[in-house]
């Protein structure tokens, strides 16, 4: 552990390397981190089942990819966009529907046995073992192979920024929108308004699901994907969404960039089987950090 | 007095059975020591999820540090532990069965002790963030325990710890180890009865239905919601300790802080039987068991998906649990009556 943060003092390209490879896989967390960021804001809906749906949606691209239909997985995304948003959509209507009036942990734990259900289908599919789906690209090397830099890590970031820009011009131009919003500053008011916020509601888990499939496909081309890694997406996003705050969609491409930096330089230094415990403890970290702040301001009888 | 005859045949028979059933199918003495301790599990649970309305994912917590907790003690007590867990297991050291017995009696009341202390520091953390933020912040806890356990070599680290031998037969040993399981599910069930009809529930629930204006009463919220947790970590500690050693192997991630399997059985079996009862989650952790073992036994391989599935309906379908929907179809057995002297009242003043 020591040795390698004195490496890292010695070879500065090597702190480079890792900020870069941290910014580029923290650019995919801030897909997901978004999705939750939405469910949670206009639904009320705590989704433990988003780092599931990511995963998901890498092993329909790993499927797509493999040999009888050998699609490349950047030119599968718009196909996994609408099929995740069609799981989601029957997602909503024959769970979320039911729990969204009421109390926050029982959204929490229906969303975590549906996580159970899909992380062990996928393990019973596909198996326990690591898959990565091909996508053929180069690495690019700078200063003399000091820093290498993945095209597909480029590329996925580039995705990543172009699906983050057409949803965010989504959510500010259109019909639907402008209902979302509507709906997440004030439900009831919304509907007097008109709004029909069944649909809303419908619409919002959908878009979360199709937005955490896309998100998935990136991972599968640059990382690795797992059925159990599902739980670890889960709480980036769920540390992501919750020092960022929701509704605060820089808060959370900033939040989600450093937890990407974080978790590689962590990786570094203690070793990559501390990466789960890296994010886990950041999330512990963050409610602290909150608590205290929050305590600050609340009186209660000592 | 009739009612009082049927309460002691009814509490009579479930202590009979409970001490005859391993005798009489010994081939399930394990499965038996396992249902008693999933009842401890569930009744645990319910002291916050039910009676104080926060719902924990963690609770699992102080299964691992109470199993942690005795195993060292145990060992520490006559050997190096650093040496012992050093060869992961490999050479055993013999403990005569003085050394034995102690070693474990030791081991759990230290164990119940420290677990005390670690809901103490915990509850400073965690009692802060409500709802959602609470569960999810007890379950980072318990994962980061997990973890980091792991990665402590003085313990034997990802490669588990195995427990001195019991010094006797392999029969005597789960008889043992059941009747262990047994007593401490029998206690905690006799001490939240009487928990449960002190000022302290009330106080409990009162923090579950408003806690701003329990509060406002004067009760210190956070004082009742500390010591409420010292109870579910006391009794989870020794029922670690007792699992630890019946096991005989442990290991941080499958054994001692299974987040994913126990610790959220507890949950499930407290929803399934009813929250904030007193016999809702014995009932609703015999059902599970069952359940469970059908499901392990048949249906393997599809076993977890079967699990999920449940969560989801019971979560969705039926969340009052059995006592729930027993309370609200047979009312009167419950005490719960409708005050019907006032509105005959009024209804003879109108005539």
């Amino acid at each position: 552990m020591l040795d390698n943060l004195s490496l890292l003092g010695m070879v500065p390209s090597l702190n480079l390397q890792l900020l870069l490879d941290g910014l580029l896989i923290g650019s995919v967390f801030a897909l997901a981190a978004y999705g939750l960021a939405l469910v949670w804001g206009v639904m009320n809906i705590k989704n433990l089942a988003q780092g599931d749906f990511v995963i998901m949606g890498g092993y329909i691209a790993y499927t797509l990819s493999e040999p009888p239909i050998n699609l490349h997985p950047i030119i599968s995304i718009p196909i996994i966009f609408v099929v995740m948003f069609v799981f989601g959509w029957g997602v909503y209507h024959t769970i979320i529907k039911r729990v969204i009036e009421r109390d926050l942990f029982t959204s929490l734990l229906a969303t975590f046995g549906l996580a159970i259900v899909i992380q062990q289908l996928l393990n019973i599919a596909y198996g326990p073992d690591v898959q990565t789906a091909e996508a053929g690209m180069e690495i690019r090397e700078f200063f003399g192979g000091d820093i290498t830099i993945a095209d597909t890590k480029l590329v996925s970031f580039l995705l990543a920024l172009v699906v983050g820009l057409l949803i965010s011009m989504f959510m500010k131009k259109s019909r639907m929108g402008r209902a979302i919003r509507a709906t997440s500053q004030n439900a009831r008011a919304a509907r007097i308004m008109g709004v029909d916020t069944n649909k809303v509601y419908a619409f919002t888990f959908s878009l979360n699901a199709a937005i955490c499939g896309v998100a998935g496909v990136l991972i599968s081309i640059i990382w690795v994907i797992q059925p159990f890694f599902g739980i670890t997406h889960s709480i980036r996003s769920f540390v992501i969404v919750t020092s960022a705050g929701f509704g605060n969609l820089i808060g959370v491409i900033l939040s989600a960039l450093g937890l990407g930096t974080v978790e590689q330089f962590s990786g570094f230094v203690f070793g990559a089987e501390f990466q789960q415990a890296t994010v886990v403890g950041l999330l512990v970290g963050v409610l602290i950090i909150r608590q205290i702040m929050q305590s600050r301001q609340r009186q209660v009888v000592k | 007095m009739n009612i009082k005859l049927t309460k002691v045949i009814f509490y009579g028979s479930i202590l009979l059975a409970g001490i005859f059933a391993p005798i009489l199918f010994p081939a399930y003495t394990f499965q038996l020591a396992l249902l008693w301790m999933m009842i401890l599990f569930a009744l645990t649970w319910d002291i916050l999820g039910g009676q104080m309305g926060y719902n924990s994912l963690g609770n699992i917590l102080f299964f691992g540090a109470g199993m942690y907790i005795c195993t060292v003690v145990q060992i520490g007590m006559y050997y190096d532990v650093a040496e012992y867990t050093a060869h992961f297991g490999a050479v055993k050291v013999d403990f005569t069965s003085y050394q034995y017995f102690t070693g474990i009696a030791t081991g759990l009341v230290v164990a119940a002790i420290a677990c005390v202390i670690i809901a103490v520091i915990f509850g400073w953390i965690v009692f802060g963030l409500r709802g959602p933020y609470f569960a999810i912040g007890t379950l980072g806890v318990a994962i980061a325990a997990g973890e980091l356990v792991g990665a402590w070599d003085y313990v034997g680290g990802g490669g588990g710890i195995s427990l001195p031998n019991y010094p006797g037969g392999p029969a005597d040993r789960e008889m043992f180890f059941y009747n262990l399981c047994f007593i401490s599910a029998v206690c905690t069930f006799v001490f939240l009865k009487w928990l449960y009809s002190t000022r302290f529930k009330l106080a409990l629930n009162a923090i579950r239905d408003d806690e701003e204006k329990a509060e406002a009463m004067g009760i210190h919220t956070n004082r009742y919601k500390t010591i409420a947790w010292s109870f579910s970590a006391f009794f989870l500690g020794i029922s670690g300790g007792i699992f630890g050693n019946m096991t005989g192997f442990i290991e941080p991630l499958e054994v001692a802080f299974p987040t994913v399997t126990f610790g959220i059985f507890m949950v499930l079996m407290v929803l399934l039987g009813g929250k904030g009862t007193l016999w809702g989650p014995v009932i609703g952790a015999v059902i599970f068991h069952l359940i469970k073992e059908l499901t392990w036994t048949y249906l393997l391989g599809w076993q977890w998906v079967a699990l999920g599935a449940l969560i989801i309906i019971n979560v969705v379908y039926f969340q009052q649990g059995i006592m729930g929907w027993a309370q609200e179809k047979w009312p009167e057995l419950f005490g719960i009556t409708l005050d019907e002297t006032n509105s005959g009242t009024e209804e003879k003043i109108l005539s």
